[in-house]
C-alpha cells in the first residue's frame, strides 16, 4: 500500500471517529509523522481530487477518495485478519502497521482466498480498538 | 502506521517471506485444486499445454517454498505447514468455471508472486539494516525467485493467446 493510500484511510478512520472532517492533529497522531508531513500530504491528495480541505476545520474525503479509502482499508483487514488467524500472531496490530507499507493489495487479494472475512467488511473495522470488531482476537470495545 | 516501504528487523523481514511461503503453498494448492475441480468433460478437454503447466506451477512453488524455508531457518522462524494452507484454500475454494478461468487464476497467481519479491526486493534494498542472514544470499534467492515468477508471467500469458 503506497503512501497515498495510507493517508486517505487515516483520513477515513479519522473522519469517522471525530463524526466530521479529520484534523491535522488526529493524522499526525495516527500516521506518527509531523503535523507538517500531514499538512503537505493533504495539499497534494487535493491537487489529485481526492480530499477537500477545509481551514481550521480539516480535510474530508471526495467521493473518488472514500472508494480509494475503502479499498485501502480492506487491505489492511485483510492483512490484520491473515496475521491474526493464519499465522497466529499475537501482536497482529502492530505488525499489520509495519507490514501494510509493503503488501500491495493485488498480495492482500491472494492471502483473502484463504481467510473467513465478512461480507460488511471493512465497515466493521473498529478504529478505536484498531481491528475488525468481527474478529474474535480483537477483544471486548471499550 | 509506518510510511515508506523497508524491511527494519529481522524479525519484519521474517513475517515477510513467511507470507511468501503461504503465498507459494497457496499456488501449489489451487493448482492441484483446479485440476481436480474441473467437470469431467472439461477436465479431458485440458490439453497437454495447461495440464503441464500447472503441474510445473505446482513443483516451482513448491522449490521456492523450500528455498524461502531456508532463508527462514536462518532468522529462527517458523512457517506454516503446507496442510494447514492446503485446508484454509479448500474451505474457501471456489473452482473457475472453465479451463480459462483456470488460466486467469494461475496468471493472478504468478502475477501476485512476482509483484510481492518485487516489493519486498525493494524495501530490501532500502534499509541499511545489518540482517542475522548474508544480505547478498538473501537477494540472490529473491532475484532468483522474481525471475522464474516473471517467467511464470510470460508463460502463462503465452498459453492465454495461443487459445485467444
Amino acid at each position: 500500500m503506497n503512501t497515498a493510500d495510507q493517508y486517505l484511510k487515516a483520513i477515513y478512520l479519522a473522519q469517522r471517529m471525530e463524526e466530521g472532517p479529520a484534523s491535522t492533529g488526529t493524522l499526525a497522531e495516527l500516521l506518527e509523522v509531523s503535523p507538517a508531513s500531514v499538512n503537505e500530504m493533504i495539499g497534494k491528495l487535493e491537487g489529485r481530487g481526492l480530499v477537500e480541505h477545509e481551514k481550521y476545520k480539516g480535510a474530508s474525503l471526495t467521493d473518488e477518495g472514500l472508494e480509494r479509502a475503502h479499498d485501502a482499508l480492506q487491505t489492511y483487514c485483510i492483512i490484520e485478519r491473515f496475521l491474526a488467524n493464519v499465522l497466529e500472531v499475537e501482536e497482529f496490530r502492530d505488525e499489520a502497521r509495519t507490514l501494510e507499507s509493503v503488501i500491495d493489495d493485488t498480495v492482500a487479494d491472494r492471502l483473502d482466498t484463504i481467510i473467513d472475512r465478512p461480507a460488511e467488511c471493512p465497515d466493521c473495522f473498529d478504529p478505536e480498538r484498531d481491528c475488525c470488531e468481527r474478529l474474535e482476537v480483537c477483544g471486548p470495545a471499550n | 502506521m509506518s510510511l515508506g516501504q523497508r524491511v527494519s528487523s529481522d524479525h519484519q523481514l521474517a513475517r515477510l517471506l513467511q507470507i511468501g511461503v503461504v503465498l507459494e503453498e497457496v499456488v501449489e494448492s489451487r493448482a492441484a485444486h483446479h485440476l481436480e475441480s474441473l467437470p469431467e468433460d472439461e477436465r479431458e478437454a485440458v490439453d497437454d499445454e495447461v495440464r503441464a503447466l500447472l503441474v510445473e506451477a505446482a513443483e516451482e512453488s513448491a522449490d521456492h517454498r523450500e528455498r524461502l524455508e531456508a532463508l527462514i531457518d536462518d532468522l529462527d522462524a517458523e512457517t506454516v505447514a503446507y496442510e494447514e494452507i492446503n485446508a484454509l484454500v479448500d474451505a474457501q475454494y471456489g473452482p473457475p468455471e472453465d479451463t480459462d478461468g483456470v488460466l486467469y487464476d494461475q496468471l493472478c497467481n504468478e502475477e501476485t508472486a512476482y509483484k510481492f519479491y518485487d516489493d519486498l526486493i525493494d524495501a530490501i534494498e532500502a534499509s541499511d539494516v545489518e540482517f542475522a542472514l548474508e544480505r547478498d544470499r538473501l537477494l540472490e534467492t529473491l532475484y532468483d525467485i522474481r525471475e522464474e515468477e516473471k517467467e511464470g508471467v510470460e508463460e502463462v500469458t503465452e498459453i492465454m493467446e495461443e487459445r485467444a
